[in-house]
């Protein structure tokens, strides 16, 4: 594994210029994730509309990898049903924590996060990958508790 | 520096690297460059070999066999004390108090010092830099004793506000608990100073010298502190054992932490009565090798002699500071005038995290992030930096492949 494919040029683009980058106030809902081993802090708002989320916004400070798949999320759920994006979290998740690389089926499914798998040769960086759909989950929950990833 | 070359010869740095098994290890192909020796340093072969003897031929429980290996394992562990003392200059042997690490040691004055002499009002001074290690202990028992805790401020380059400190410094405050030197910008803190101060009011003083022992040659009795502590796992000794040295009068007049085996004198339901130093405060079987190893280590170190692996140290700090101050986009976090082994700094655009990354696939290990000190990040406006941390048997070299490893940082952030 090189760091070329971590750091792939969408990966780096999404954490130059994270889209949906900003808040949303009330009613939306807001979840905050704390990676407090190395600083990282995400705040994931959204909005729902009936079973759809709405409007989706986040402020990160945190590594490229962090703000690139919170900035990717955000592009991906925007519109979407809740249950989608539920089960395209559960993909995603269990795609970076697999003990053997995805099949092609299983990286289609993936659709835009497909970049991201290379964290799975970084162990100590699957947690930046996953914190935003973490407090994302939790926004969703409504348990708008903060969520750490240790 | 002549008169050291001339007691024990040139400082060879390359010989000296022989001596520890691991740098010879190779990490994704490439040459290990551990620069990560603040958070743990790796152990010479004197350190292994001790640990392994201690187990192979004079391993038993201490202090209670009347056998021939308890007898040796005894005399082991208290000749590891000794020379515990020794390094630090201690009055007594008792003085030494064996403890799981440094950590430990700040909770055990903490708690049995505090709980014994701290009431509601009474002043703890801490300072800005330092280890959550010790600040949370006397958060603990600010919280079951009402006292309060003042912080004295770092200026810009990360050097202690001393006008500030002499000012905190007043007749409710009771303990200064203060770094020798800062984890996170290797600030060398005046703790002379500071401890005569503090003495001018009638307070203790906790000194942690975990970032300090490696670099400095420490003399408890010309410093006239009242606490200093240190994990051996920082001094090239094994993870798992640290050494608290308190004045014997304040010791004797403390509490026991804990309670169990070895910590007493007799025991009925109605009542026990407690041994003495420094058993009293070494409840429960102790980490017997763990001190033998710590013991070898320092033995190791005076071998190549602390002040000419501070000379050394220094000239890489220096050379370090200057490479990196030469980079673009390079911040340096902790400029104080004197400062240890440690380089702390951040990159324009680029989150430490990701240089940590990117590094460690050139086999160069560093620490990203916090360092357990969180109000230092706080001072600087910085979630995190990455922290380079030189030992011993840090060459030039290594120096150069990091500024190499950092220009290939910003190779792949300026795609």
């Amino acid at each position: 594994m090189e760091l070329r494919d971590l750091y792939q040029d969408v990966i780096l683009d999404h954490s130059k210029h994270p889209r949906n980058f900003g808040t949303l106030g009330p009613p939306a809902f807001e979840a905050r994730g704390n990676n407090p081993l190395c600083g990282d802090r995400v705040t994931v708002y959204l909005t729902l509309d009936g079973d759809r989320v709405a409007d989706v916004r986040f402020e990160a400070k945190g590594c490229a990898i962090s703000v690139a798949s919170a900035s990717m999320m955000t592009e991906l759920i925007k519109g979407r049903p809740l249950e989608e994006v539920r089960a395209l979290f559960s993909r995603f998740h269990a795609a970076v924590t697999a003990k053997n690389a995805p099949d092609a089926a299983n990286l289609e499914a993936l659709d835009g996060l497909a970049a991201l798998i290379g964290v799975r040769d970084f162990p100590t960086r699957v947690k930046c990958a996953t914190l935003a759909w973490h407090a994302m989950s939790s926004a969703l929950d409504g348990s708008g508790t903060t969520v750490k990833t240790e | 520096m002549n008169a050291l070359m001339a007691e024990h010869g040139a400082y060879d740095v390359a010989r000296i690297r022989g001596d520890f098994p691991i740098l010879g290890e190779r990490v994704y192909g490439k040459p290990l460059t551990y620069l990560d020796n603040g958070a743990s340093a790796q152990k010479p072969r004197a350190v292994i070999d001790a640990i392994r003897n201690a187990y192979e031929t004079e391993y038993a429980n201490v202090h209670r066999g009347v056998h021939y290996l308890s007898q040796r394992a005894t005399d082991a562990m208290e000749s590891a004390r000794q020379k515990v003392r020794d390094f630090l200059n201690a009055r007594e042997d008792h003085e030494i108090i064996f403890v799981r690490g440094a950590t430990e040691g700040i909770n055990l004055v903490a708690a049995s010092w505090g709980r014994a002499n701290l009431k509601p009002g009474d002043e703890i001074l801490l300072t800005t830099m330092e280890h959550h290690s010790n600040i949370v202990p006397w958060q603990m028992i600010r919280d079951q004793t009402g006292a309060v805790i003042k912080v004295a401020p770092i200026d810009d380059d990360g050097a202690l506000v001393m006008e500030e400190l002499a000012r905190l410094i007043g007749p409710r405050t009771r303990m200064v608990a203060v770094t020798h030197v800062s984890n996170a910008l290797g600030t060398v803190v005046p703790i002379a100073d500071i401890i005569r101060r503090a003495h001018a009011v009638g307070a203790k003083v906790l000194i942690d010298g975990c970032q300090a022992v490696p670099h400095i040659p420490v003399d408890v009795q010309a410093l006239d502190c009242d606490f200093y502590v240190f994990s051996g796992h920082k001094l090239y000794g094994p993870s798992g054992i640290g050494v608290l040295y308190g004045k014997a009068a304040l010791l004797e007049a403390m509490p026991p932490y804990q309670g169990g085996g070895e910590m007493i004198e007799t025991v009925t339901f109605q009542k026990t009565t407690y041994a003495g130093l420094p058993f009293k405060f070494e409840a429960g079987t102790p980490h017997i090798v763990g001190a033998v190893g710590l013991g070898a280590a320092i033995e190791y170190l005076g071998s190549l002699g602390l002040p000419r692996i501070a000379a050394h140290e220094h000239e890489l700090l220096a050379y370090a500071t200057e490479r990196l101050a030469a980079l673009n986009a390079i911040r340096i976090v902790g400029r104080a005038p004197e400062k240890a082994a440690i380089l702390s700094f951040t990159l324009d655009g680029v989150h430490p995290h990701d240089i940590g990354t990117i590094l460690d696939r050139e086999g160069i290990a560093v620490r990203t992030g916090h360092h357990c000190a969180q109000p230092v990040m706080d001072r600087f406006d910085l979630p995190a930096t990455v922290r380079a941390s030189f030992g011993l048997y840090n060459t030039r070299e290594e120096v150069d492949r990091l500024v190499a490893g950092l220009a290939r940082v910003q190779e792949i952030f300026r795609s």
